[in-house]
């Protein structure tokens, strides 16, 4: 018979399967490209140039590396 | 991102009216409510200040005008205008909803301003951070549905084919909100200024704090963590350190938080069960809450120099070292052990102003401080000195209240539980509030030193909105817009 303790354990099981998919989802090499450009939305409808970002060395003014 | 693009040099047109509206209002609501802070605290420090027109001066009916009052009106407008900003620039699609828009910026203003008039005058249903009475509660919740069908109708009109992270958080924080306000405050109405929860007892209690930290973890967490997406990278002038980060944050974030109210409850007549499963998920809480810090601070990676010359971008990410700091100490004080020492003592209320001062305030002020300009074609506020005189008197000020409320809190803690080898108490509890006196006064100084910054902030505000358009007359007007 279940009981309480299993239910306890599938739901564990249950949500760390959920949190490794999740991950694989974000993580994986075929999603990258397009994760790239949705982290520039917030540039994407600048009308003047100078306030879109650049690559990380075009906008480094003390030409520090970036860490 | 040419995919994403609408047609260069072009915007649509974005609806900044309701915008500028909730900006202004955020900035007026935070001088109400933290007036009400520091005289409320200055009641703690010097009692008589309860007589000055009693009853409706006395602590316990101003208490709840000031958590309001910084919650839900000054952070609320803050949420409001950040929002319908950030939505309608990352979805290029202006505002969805016709009259709903203007219906939620004065319905919510009716909200606050008979919140402002029922609370001093006792009417209240006696929970937590949802002290109004039905009446007000039903306005609330048309308000809430107008705003989640603006919000969620810009989204499917939009021209970008993703939704940008910041509208998850947006989106997770309205929809959560609509459900915690709902259920909490159900209620039988006797009259029209009286109610009586529907839940009874441990339930009451159990659903009460459910609310009460999702109220901490979407409203006052999730809502400034897309404040946080969106405005760290545009002012700092880069994208997000990792976006693929910031969806396991996302995920991991909404589905521990709301496991997590249970700790307010601890050594209560809960089941121990709950207190056991409120204390485990607010200790795991900590792995997403600072994975979202991370992100936002190493969104600065290359860009720290930034830091030297931007007070904006400083109040951000001294925002999110606040708020590191208090997502690593609410799930130690939701320790069991831990708690038996910090329960019911001024350290929670230290907790409490180490989140709302440095995290949800300084974040807010921070975007604020990057909305103004943008909102009145403008490069910069009337007065940058002043933003970064502001800056260190936030800083400051909310240091010195934290710390304060860390000595009472422990002192406190300590005092109640000390035994004599007789086995009575070694402390009366008078003795205790006596013995708080000093941090009560350090707390003053501190919320006044954080008033007296929002002050200046209302002053530049003030100039930056009445001050002659010059820029905006140049020729190259369509390009400021953009700034």
């Amino acid at each position: 018979m279940m009981d309480i303790n299993d239910l306890k354990g599938i739901s564990t099981v249950f949500v760390m399967i959920a949190f490794l998919g999740v991950c694989w989802w974000a993580y994986s090499p075929s999603r990258k490209k397009q994760f790239e450009e949705a982290a520039n939305a917030p540039f994407a409808d600048e009308v003047d140039p100078q306030a879109t970002p650049v690559e990380p060395e075009g906008d480094n003014e003390k030409g520090q590396e970036k860490l | 991102m040419s995919s994403n693009l609408a047609a260069a040099g072009e915007q649509p047109a974005y609806d900044y009216d309701v915008v500028r509206k909730f900006a202004v209002m955020t900035v007026v609501w935070g001088v109400v409510g933290m007036s009400v802070g520091v005289l409320i605290a200055s009641q703690l420090m010097w009692p008589q200040l309860n007589d000055i027109f009693q009853p409706y001066t006395h602590f316990g009916r101003l208490r709840p005008l000031h958590t309001n009052a910084v919650i839900f009106a000054f952070g609320g407008c803050a949420l409001f205008a950040t929002s319908y900003y950030v939505v309608q620039r990352t979805c290029q699609a202006p505002l969805w909803g016709g009259w709903l828009v203007p219906f939620t910026f004065w319905g919510w203003q009716l909200v606050i301003v008979l919140a402002a008039i029922t609370l001093p005058m006792g009417y209240t249903s006696a929970k937590e951070y949802a002290e109004l009475e039905w009446p007000i509660d039903i306005l609330i919740t048309l308000v809430w549905v107008s705003y989640a069908l603006v919000f969620f109708g810009t989204i499917v009109k939009r021209k970008t084919s993703h939704i940008y992270v910041a509208n998850w958080f947006f989106g997770g924080f309205i929809l959560t909100v609509a459900v915690l306000h709902v259920v909490n405050s159900a209620a039988v109405p006797v009259t029209l200024t009286k109610s009586y929860s529907a839940y009874a007892g441990a339930m009451d209690a159990m659903i009460q704090w459910w609310y009460g930290h999702n109220a901490v973890g979407f409203f006052l967490t999730a809502g400034f963590l897309g404040i946080m997406y969106y405005f760290v990278p545009k002012q700092a002038g880069r994208p997000v350190y990792s976006y693929q980060l910031s969806i396991v944050h996302f995920w991991a974030l909404i589905s521990l938080y709301i496991w997590a109210g249970s700790h307010h409850l601890h050594y209560s007549a809960l089941p121990d069960w709950a207190q056991s499963l409120g204390m485990v998920m607010s200790l795991i809480l900590l792995a997403p809450s600072w994975g979202g810090m991370i992100n936002g601070i190493m969104t600065l990676s290359g860009a720290w120099h930034k830091l030297r010359t931007d007070p904006t971008l400083r109040f951000l990410v001294v925002s999110l070292s606040f708020y590191g700091m208090s997502t690593f100490e609410g799930p130690m004080m939701a320790i069991k052990t831990v708690n038996a020492l910090s329960h019911n003592t001024d350290w929670t209320i230290g907790h409490v102003h180490s989140g709302a001062l440095g995290w949800v305030a300084m974040i807010s002020i921070g975007a604020l401080y990057h909305l103004f300009p943008v909102l009145t074609n403008r490069k910069a506020m009337w007065s940058v000195p002043l933003i970064n005189a502001h800056f260190w008197l936030a800083t400051v000020g909310t240091v010195l209240y934290i710390a304060a409320m860390w000595v009472n809190g422990i002192m406190q803690g300590l005092m109640w539980r000390a035994f004599n080898a007789d086995g009575s108490l070694t402390y009366s509890f008078v003795e205790s509030v006596e013995a708080s006196y000093p941090g009560y006064f350090i707390r003053v100084v501190g919320g006044a030193m954080f008033l007296l910054g929002m002050l200046l902030m209302a002053y530049n505000t003030y100039r930056t909105l009445t001050a002659p358009a010059e820029e905006a007359d140049a020729a190259d007007n369509a390009q400021l817009q953009a700034a």
